[in-house]
């Protein structure tokens, strides 16, 4: 079980939060311009990678904010968490 | 038959303190201290259970959790009863009774033993070939399978102990309280680090503590006085916390361990009451010092599984640690030095050691040298190739092995014996550290597998780190430590360590025998009964991958997961596929170590304390109201109100009738509620729900449905708009928790630059709806002040009012069709407003309605209810509530999906009415919709959602989704039943008052 550093309450224990899918998918502005296939990338295609993953994450039973995580698919080593709209720390 | 093999006072067991139990229905004697297996050896028992698949006797092997045959059914009343329990770890008390598993009529004689002769009939794979044809016999196979399968009996009444959790946080988790172990604990503890040491024996000192010989000194100190003086010390260290028989279950990522402390196994049935049973522990450690020791490897042989034939080390144990003899006239049968410790064990308390036979040729340790010098006979170069005695070892066969080991030669020797030692070296227990993703490397030298790379900040020290000698532990362990604490020096710099113990070893992994593999017997895993030969097979048959063999032969399979076995079966794979062992692999270490007890895995989470139950303010109305409950999500829910001995249709059928002839009451508190303000909540509304918001007035209310961005429906409910910047939101009561967390997400991640703040109001207002055509009297004479004037107060609005001092806010909306109010009020005067309401309502009978009702009533309006009527796939257009979706709105979520090429097709499920021909019959809910009952494979249409008899409308109505239902309207359809068809007609799914005059009146 990951130990979470919640970029507001601290770290604290993975059962408190929540994780949210895929970090970094933007809603078009403008969904009706979009073909069925450029919505469906949006809303169906999401990334299943072994190694670096950019994560949303919940602190559910916490804060309650939305923040994104870093983490490493295939050893769990969570490398970095940020909050919303910043820059990923790293690559 | 009965013995006394007890041969010397011993550290652990008390001789001053007798206990008696019973075994397999006769009474037997042991000490205080002792093991049901150390009892057992004591009164000269060895047979104990039978092998799963051929029912051959098995005795006990082991002195420890990685006990393969010793595996019993404890008996302590009905509930108490446990089966699989290991007899070499449970600590006999007073009135303790077992039996065997897996055995019929008894374990002396067993029907089932005839397997063991039919063994060429059952070879690896054997059900998986045998049972596949012809298909069809498939569940007469599974009843006799069934009958012959599993080991004990699970008890069939509740569990009366209990269980708790625990969490723990330490700097430093030490696994393990042999030597390595204690001075880890030791060291870390004085060096400042809250330490908690956890062990699974009841004692300290691992196998270290009974090793009180010449032959190991520690600072010229028997190895045993010197760690007993270290124990003492440690005892007494503050940050130091010790556990003992607690046993580490799982070691999780990041340092999360679980760990199950046995609190009353120990003591005898009447001391146990109302004392917690076991608990489990959830350790989260900065650090992890795992010293979880090594297991000896047991020698793959013919007919190597003869009750009497033990571990070499577990015999040594049962002498030094409990004064058990395991035999008169024992053999020793080893690949390495450790059997002759175990010789001068036994010879030290004048047990007889008839022979040793040692695998190598050439050997010449102290530690041999001095076991010859008393006449024991050693066979160097030889190995066992079969064993005699049904139900307990009386003899061997030896032959000598050939140079490169692959063969014998010569001619057999018979020996006889009692007990046979096996020695086949160690295995270093690396279980929890592959568990926490650690990754191991093969050490060729001596066969092991040895940690490599660590996940987290822990290490392995000792012998689970393939430091097996006592020079090596004591020069690694403190050396690692150093490093691991980041410290500067050890109390252990200086030690000066004698050890007459020499490391070689002759690893062969299937010893050679004179007959062919496929006659012998040579078993790998002891509880499944998986032999070198079912291996073999496998192998032929084209299992390469070893968790393709493991599950093919069961190998590691029970309830010991091979701890014993699975190394051989690995060697053996290498072997005969020619390949290296550490391009092999090893199967999956999985949790639990140990098996637990359910009871440790749900603590005190039983009963009524399994989930958190919600009751609302009025619950203590409803209960003394003799309601009966429904359970949704966690409310407590009035589900109706049974008078004068009805059932529930009658109950539900007299509520409606009520609520529409005159006025009902429900308790509505559950709805979800959500109060949203800020300067931008009505844009925030206009993008979470499909109509549009920004021209609703102050003081009015409005149905939204919530799509989610694929554009099917959500949630519904409705909100009111209490002031510019201020809506009061309903969700459904299943979907409060949900629905706020989706509208947060879209706020924070999505939306951040809107000024809107959410907060659940959910448990802070009550909520009492009163329906029905006198609904606004009753209202009026509870709030004399307020006026309800169709005029003044319409359907769809709102008042801010007060119920004597107190505010409350009152809604005109209605989810029955009826002419409704909604009082909303402070949770806590919510109970003595509802009985203002009935007091009021007496003249018009007011009829209080649950949840069953309240469903009637809104299914007869045609009101869905998301969740009911609505699964994952309904668009509102599939609703036919195409009048709620704002053609105008730029945007809001689900639209673009609204008119995906699949969202768009005429032929998709859609909401529609059923009625039946016959109006007395009522659908049942989940029912299939079919057209054609001659067309093969016959096509479901769609199912019945909502299904009621309307005491209303007097007939049975439903509502169901059909495809393409929407242009089905007049259309005949079939119910298919189990022994019936039903026939309905599709209509429109509003049954009532289409005009909505009620609604207005």
């Amino acid at each position: 079980m990951f130990l979470i550093n919640c970029p507001f309450c601290g770290e604290r224990e993975q059962s408190e939060f929540k994780a949210g899918g895929e970090a970094h998918i933007v809603r078009p502005k403008q969904p009706t311009e979009l073909s069925d296939d450029q919505w469906a990338e949006y809303l169906f295609m999401r990334k299943n990678i072994k190694g670096i993953q950019f994560e949303r994450w919940n602190h559910i039973h916490g804060c309650r904010k939305w923040f994104n995580m870093v983490r490493d698919t295939s050893n769990d080593e969570i490398k970095a968490v940020y909050k919303m709209g910043e820059k990923p720390p790293v690559k | 038959m009965t013995k006394n093999l007890r041969v010397k006072s011993s550290k652990l067991v008390d001789e001053t303190y007798r206990i008696s139990f019973k075994f397999n229905g006769t009474t037997y004697y042991g000490f205080k201290g002792d093991t049901l297996a150390s009892a057992l050896l004591a009164n000269n028992i060895h047979l104990v259970g039978r092998s799963f698949k051929y029912h051959r006797p098995r005795g006990i092997m082991t002195a420890g959790s990685e006990e393969p045959n010793a595996i019993v059914q404890l008996h302590n009343g009905t509930s108490r009863t446990e089966p699989n329990v290991r007899a070499t770890e449970i600590e006999i008390y007073e009135g303790l009774d077992a039996s065997s598993q897996n055995c019929w009529p008894s374990v002396k004689f067993d029907i089932g033993g005839i397997n063991n002769f039919l063994s060429p009939l059952l070879p690896a794979g054997f059900y998986y070939k045998t049972f596949m044809w012809p298909a069809s016999f498939w569940e007469k196979y599974e009843y006799f399978i069934r009958k012959s399968a599993g080991l004990g009996k699970s008890p069939d009444v509740p569990d009366p102990d209990i269980y708790e959790h625990k969490y723990i946080h330490c700097d430093v988790l030490v696994i393990g309280a042999g030597i390595s172990g204690i001075i880890a604990a030791k060291t870390a503890a004085k060096n400042g680090f809250k330490t908690l040491l956890v062990e699974e024996k009841s004692y300290l000192g691992g196998s270290t503590i009974y090793q009180d010989s010449e032959f190991f000194k520690i600072n010229n100190q028997n190895s045993a006085s010197w760690l007993e003086k270290e124990i003492n010390e440690i005892k007494k260290i503050e940050n130091l916390e010790i556990k003992t028989r607690t046993s580490v279950a799982a070691f999780h990522g990041y340092n999360f361990l679980l760990a199950r402390e046995n609190l009353t196994d120990h003591l005898p049935l009447e001391q146990r009451e109302n004392k917690t049973r076991q608990r489990l522990l959830k350790i989260r450690a900065k650090k992890v010092i795992t010293a979880t020791g090594s297991i000896e490897r047991p020698l793959i042989f013919d007919n190597n599984d003869r009750p009497g034939i033990l571990l070499s080390s577990a015999i040594k144990k049962y002498a030094d640690l409990f004064g058990v003899a395991c035999g008169e006239r024992n053999i020793l049968f080893t690949n390495n030095d450790n059997a002759y410790e175990t010789a001068m064990s036994l010879i030290q308390k004048g047990i007889k050691v008839q022979a040793i036979i040692d695998n190598r040729e050439e050997i010449d340790s102290k530690l041999i040298k001095e076991t010859e010098k008393n006449n024991i006979k050693i066979y160097k170069g030889y190995t066992i190739v079969d064993t005699f005695g049904y139900k307990r070892i009386n003899s061997v066969s030896i032959m000598k092995l050939s140079k490169d080991g692959q063969k014998v030669i010569g001619s057999k020797e018979n020996i006889s014996c009692d007990s046979l030692g096996v020695s086949g070296g160690w295995t270093p227990a690396v279980h929890l550290f592959t568990q926490s993703g650690g990754k191991l490397k093969f050490r060729d030298d001596d066969q092991v597998f040895i940690p490599n790379t660590y996940p987290s900040n822990q290490i392995s020290i000792g012998s689970c780190n393939g430091d097996f000698t006592l020079d090596e532990i004591l020069i690694n362990g403190p050396k690692l430590l150093k490093e691991f604490l980041k410290i500067k020096k050890t109390e252990y710099e200086n030690i000066e360590i004698y050890s007459a113990f020499n490391k070689s070893k002759r690893n062969i992994w299937l010893l050679p025998s004179n007959k062919i593999v496929g006659k012998t017997k040579s078993f790998v895993d002891f509880q499944n009964d998986a032999t070198a030969k079912d291996i073999k097979l496998a192998l032929r048959e084209g299992f390469r991958s070893i968790e393709h063999v493991k599950r093919y032969t069961t190998t590691g399979m029970g309830t010991d997961q091979g701890k014993l076995g699975n190394i051989h079966a690995l060697g053996i794979i290498s072997e005969t596929a020619s390949s290296k062992m550490g391009e092999l692999g090893t199967t999956t270490f999985r949790p639990p170590y140990t098996p637990l007890t359910f009871g440790t895995i749900v603590g005190r989470n039983v009963g009524k304390y399994f989930d958190i139950i919600r009751k609302t303010p009025i619950h203590k109305w409803h209960v003394e109201n003799k309601a009966e409950f429904e359970n949704v999500g966690q409310w407590k829910r009035a589900w109706y109100y049974p008078q004068n001995g009805e059932n529930m249709h009658e109950a539900v059928q007299r509520e409606s009738k009520a609520a529409r002839d005159s006025a009902g009451i429900l308790d509505a508190s559950t709805l979800g509620k959500i109060d949203i303000q800020g300067t931008d909540a009505s844009e925030f509304l206009n993008r979470v729900y499909t109509n549009a918001w920004s021209k609703l007035e102050i003081g009015k209310c409005r149905y939204g449905l919530m799509l989610n961005e694929d554009g099917m429906v959500y949630d519904d409910g409705v909100t009111t708009r209490l002031d510019e910047n201020h809506y009061i939101m309903t969700t459904t009561t299943g979907g409060a928790a949900t629905v706020l967390g989706k509208l947060e997400d879209y706020l924070q991640t999505e939306w951040p630059e809107l000024d809107v703040y959410l907060t659940s109001v959910t448990d802070h207002y009550a909520t009492i709806s009163v329906c029905g055509p006198n609904s606004k009297k009753i209202i009026q004479k509870v709030i004399p002040e307020i006026d309800l004037s169709d005029k003044d107060f319409p359907h769809m609005s709102f008042k801010n009012s007060k119920i004597g001092k107190v505010k409350c806010r009152i809604m005109r909306i209605s989810f029955t069709g009826e002419q409704s109010y909604e009082i909303n009020i402070q949770a806590n005067y919510a109970k003595s407003v509802w009985e203002n309401c009935m007091e009021a309502g007496k003249e018009f009978n007011i009829t209080p309605y649950g949840t069953e009702t309240m469903h009637l009533l809104r299914a007869e309006k045609g009101f869905i209810i998301a969740g009911q009527d609505t699964d994952a796939t309904m668009t509102p257009i599939d609703l036919q509530m195409d009048w709620i979706v704002s053609k105008k709105k730029f945007d809001f979520i689900g639209k673009r999906s609204l008119y995906r090429s699949d969202t768009i097709r005429e032929d998709r499920k859609q909401l529609v009415g059923l009625i039946t021909d016959n109006p007395e019959e009522i659908l049942e809910e989940g029912a299939q919709i079919v057209a054609d009952m001659n067309k093969t494979p016959i096509e479901m249409l769609g199912h019945v959602t909502s299904s009621y008899f309307s005491p209303n409308l007097k007939k049975s109505i439903a509502l169901g989704v059909v495809k393409g239902g929407k242009n089905m309207m007049g259309q005949k359809l079939i119910i298919p039943m189990e022994k019936k068809q039903i026939n309905v007609t599709v209509t429109d799914p509003v049954f009532l008052d289409k005009e909505n005059k009620r609604l207005n009146a």
